[in-house]
């Protein structure tokens, strides 16, 4: 057992915290979020530059060899900087659906996933389809040797940055059957694909996304015809564990801030931090962030593990993470009172990210569900 | 004990339905209370009660209120939150009003409780300061006798809707060598128009100006703005909080949100199957109507000793606290319901020429940002940790 970070990774974390902390401070978040475009494409940039973005790919992809450790590192990092530039759109999960793809969707998209170049959205979510993968309205029907697509995909992160879209869709069966789901990489500027932009409650930007007679050719497909919703399953579970470690950061500096504010705010002639009813909460907290940090771990290790380990790990991370990062975000402001409302504070700004990471991906009910009917399969016969 | 409501207590309730499904303005129907109104429609309402005489539910008879009893107290926030009516704000109404008519002079009662009835004066509380906010006695702001004038200097904060406000009742240090910080502190009345005001907006966390600063530099108030006695002012601000407390429980508000939430759940669906048929989801609205129900009955009993002449005493910090934690889990279980259409940001998004507002379903609007802007329930009016030290306090004796 080794819980050690490799060189590479501990470089990567190391320079990556330090220009988060030299070009991505509080004040300058807020102004780009508050811009036209909502993010920097130099910072994007300059992320590719350090080799974030090839880091969790294999080097006969071309990338540097890491795999899902090194985008936890990364994630982890975003977390504490409230990066709103689309990693996990676009590396995670765009990658993630690429790096599986055929011989030539990697020779096409995976040298622009890992420049920068191209940039990734997931459109998979759904107006009806709350946070069932397969339940789907969007519909891609065969013609000559290619496919149609329309529907409506809702909530599409960092879609209006992107310049494609990973689509899910469904090619035959019933809506919500798990069999006839397929995959498909779209242009965005493909015709038929419109969008309606908008920004998220957390600083970030989405789209919904609508796809109105938009041709594919056969070479669109990621994976197999109709059976492609187990590859959909895996990626988004490698986008939980992301989402844990982005929260994992979040966490420890809403914990760190309420700590450093409970020390120096003063009310009844002491230190707030010297009330007991205070202390404890705050060492809740930080246990909250420790077993989420011993969660995203275990589940990023196993997400290589068979199916239903990979499943029952990232469910029962993204479960914690959701009631951690909710404990940690509303103490977090009640410590820091009426300032931890205020919009000028970075705390709420945290608060927000951790409400909208349980939000995504399925939140705890929905994990807790799915644990436990997954649990339900392992369960031994009962002795006679 | 009787939980039925006599024949006089329905006709009271028909009376007051009719009443508002007449009067309440139409183009407000379905608003609700939210950061964002104008002036005019924060008070549209109540100038209407106004003039019916219904505006001061809880106030005596002799000033002004309607001398309802609590059980048609309690029927009117029923039948105004079946319309989710914007209801008079409490700064005025609840606050400053029962202050001036406990401790105010017969000229004070005179002059301020009529724009207050009327809906004509809004008011602010200065009260809360950077350096004061759970520790309120140890306010900073002073007000220095000059012949008939106070001069008052110092800086306010979190005060609520102040961009609106005529007049403020404001907290000060009248003797900066009393023995202990609740001493030497008054209760001053200030025109929001003197000059040395200077009201700031904070920008809070959902986006949206609903608190300020007020500055206060040089301000000249008259020597009758002072309401009870020079540096007895904490006695007014316990007094007023302690209402402030008992009208934060919000019940009847909590319960239209349940049904809400119930209408909201009953539309989204999970695998096809509405959200509330899921076990999990039915009973978290089924636990929190639980508690709803425990809070509803505990506000009637103390509603009841009100009634029997005894004033809202420590016991409703129970309220405020229950209300509150009822209040945001409610705000909670809505973010939960509406799953993906949580996240965007609607009051940030541009016009895409139709009328829509917003994208996702028209319930999911504003959903998040409610939750976030419901965090500060358990901060005002003392916050929840201070409210639990009153109680452990005040009546266990500890």
């Amino acid at each position: 057992m080794d819980f050690n970070f490799t060189e590479e990774q501990t470089m990567i974390r190391d320079s990556l915290s330090r220009l988060i902390r030299e070009q991505y401070d509080f004040d300058t978040r807020r102004k780009v979020v508050a811009s036209k475009d909502g993010w920097r494409p130099e910072m994007w940039a300059q992320f590719a530059e350090l080799g974030l973005l090839m880091a969790p790919f294999s080097e006969e992809d071309g990338g540097l060899g890491g795999g899902p450790i090194d985008a936890m590192v990364v994630m982890e990092e975003f977390g504490k900087g409230l990066v709103v530039e689309p990693y996990l759109p676009s590396v995670v999960c765009g990658g993630g659906f690429l790096k599986r793809g055929s011989d030539a969707q990697k020779a096409e998209y995976l040298g622009g996933i890992m420049s920068g170049e191209a940039i990734f959205a997931f459109a998979y979510a759904e107006p009806r389809g709350r946070y069932n993968l397969a339940d789907l309205e969007t519909t891609a029907k065969k013609d000559g040797s290619g496919f149609v697509l329309n529907g409506h995909k809702a909530v599409v992160i960092g879609a209006p940055w992107a310049t494609h879209f990973v689509v899910t869709a469904r090619t035959s069966g019933d809506r919500r059957d798990a069999k006839g789901v397929t995959v498909f990489v779209v242009a965005k500027d493909a015709k038929g694909v419109s969008t309606r932009d908008y920004p998220t409650v957390d600083g970030r930007r989405a789209s919904e996304v609508y796809f109105e007679n938009v041709a594919v050719s056969a070479d669109a497909v990621i994976g197999e015809v109709d059976n492609g919703l187990p590859l959909i399953e895996l990626v988004a579970d490698e986008a939980i564990a992301a989402l844990c470690a982005e929260a994992c950061g979040a966490m420890k500096v809403a914990h760190a801030m309420t700590v450093e504010y409970s020390r120096n705010r003063k009310q009844f002639g002491t230190a707030i931090g010297k009330f007991q009813v205070l202390q404890h909460r705050m060492v809740d907290m930080f246990m909250e962030h420790e077993q989420s940090v011993s969660m995203t771990y275990m589940a990023t290790l196993k997400l290589d593990e068979d199916e239903v380990i990979r499943k029952k790990a990232t469910s029962a991370a993204k479960v914690r993470i959701g009631q951690g990062g909710r404990y940690v975000g509303q103490q977090a402001i009640q410590i820091h009172g009426g300032m931890g409302m205020t919009d000028e504070m970075a705390v709420g700004h945290y608060f927000k990210r951790l409400t909208m990471i349980d939000a995504e991906f399925g939140n705890v009910d929905h994990h807790l569900k799915r644990y436990t009917e997954l649990s339900a399969v392992d369960v031994p016969m009962a002795a006679e | 004990m009787n939980l039925e409501f006599s024949p006089e207590e329905i006709a009271f309730r028909d009376e007051v339905r009719a009443f508002i499904s007449e009067n309440y303005p139409k183009e407000l129907a379905g608003v609700g209370t939210r950061e964002d109104l104008t002036r005019e429609q924060f008070l549209a309402w109540h100038k209407i009660l106004g003039k019916k005489g219904w505006s001061a539910a809880a106030w005596p008879k002799k000033y002004g209120g309607t001398g309802w009893t609590s059980t048609q107290r309690y029927i009117w926030s029923e039948e105004n939150a079946r319309v989710d009516a914007i209801m008079p704000l409490p700064f005025g109404m609840a606050m400053v009003a029962p202050v001036i008519y406990t401790f105010g002079t017969e000229e004070q009662k005179e002059k301020y409780l009529p724009g207050i009835l009327s809906g004509d004066v809004w008011w602010c509380q200065g009260y809360s300061e950077p350096g004061a906010g759970s520790d309120l006695a140890s306010v900073k702001t002073t007000a220095v006798r000059d012949g008939d004038e106070w001069v008052i200097n110092g800086q306010k904060t979190w005060t609520t809707l102040a961009q609106f406000a005529d007049w403020g009742f404001f907290l000060c240090r009248t003797d900066p060598t009393a023995a202990k910080p609740q001493e030497g502190i008054s209760f001053i009345l200030v025109d929001m128009k003197t000059p040395g005001v200077e009201v700031r907006p904070i920008k809070l966390l959902d986006g949206g100006h609903e608190v300020n600063e007020v500055w206060l530099t040089d301000v000249r108030v008259p020597v009758e703005n002072l309401v009870g006695k020079e540096n007895e002012g904490w006695t007014c601000a316990k007094f007023l909080l302690a209402h402030e407390r008992s009208g934060i429980a919000g019940v009847a508000r909590s319960k239209r949100g349940v049904e809400k939430l119930r209408a909201i759940a009953s539309t989204e669906l999970v695998d096809g199957e509405p959200l509330i048929q899921t076990n999990d989801f039915a009973r978290k609205i089924s636990q929190l109507e639980i508690d709803l129900t425990a809070l509803e009955f505990t506000e009637l009993r103390t509603l009841a000793s009100e009634s029997a002449g005894k004033g809202p005493g420590p016991e409703s910090s129970i309220l405020k606290i229950k209300g509150t934690e009822i209040q945001q889990r409610l705000t909670e279980l809505t973010l939960e319901a509406v799953g993906n259409y949580a996240e965007p940001y609607t009051a940030g998004m541009e016009s895409d020429g139709s009328n829509e507002l917003g994208v996702g379903p028209d319930h999911s609007h504003f959903v998040a940002e409610t939750y976030f802007n419901m965090r500060k329930t358990s901060i005002y009016g003392g916050s929840n940790e201070i409210q639990r030290g009153i109680i452990s306090k005040m009546i266990l004796g500890l």
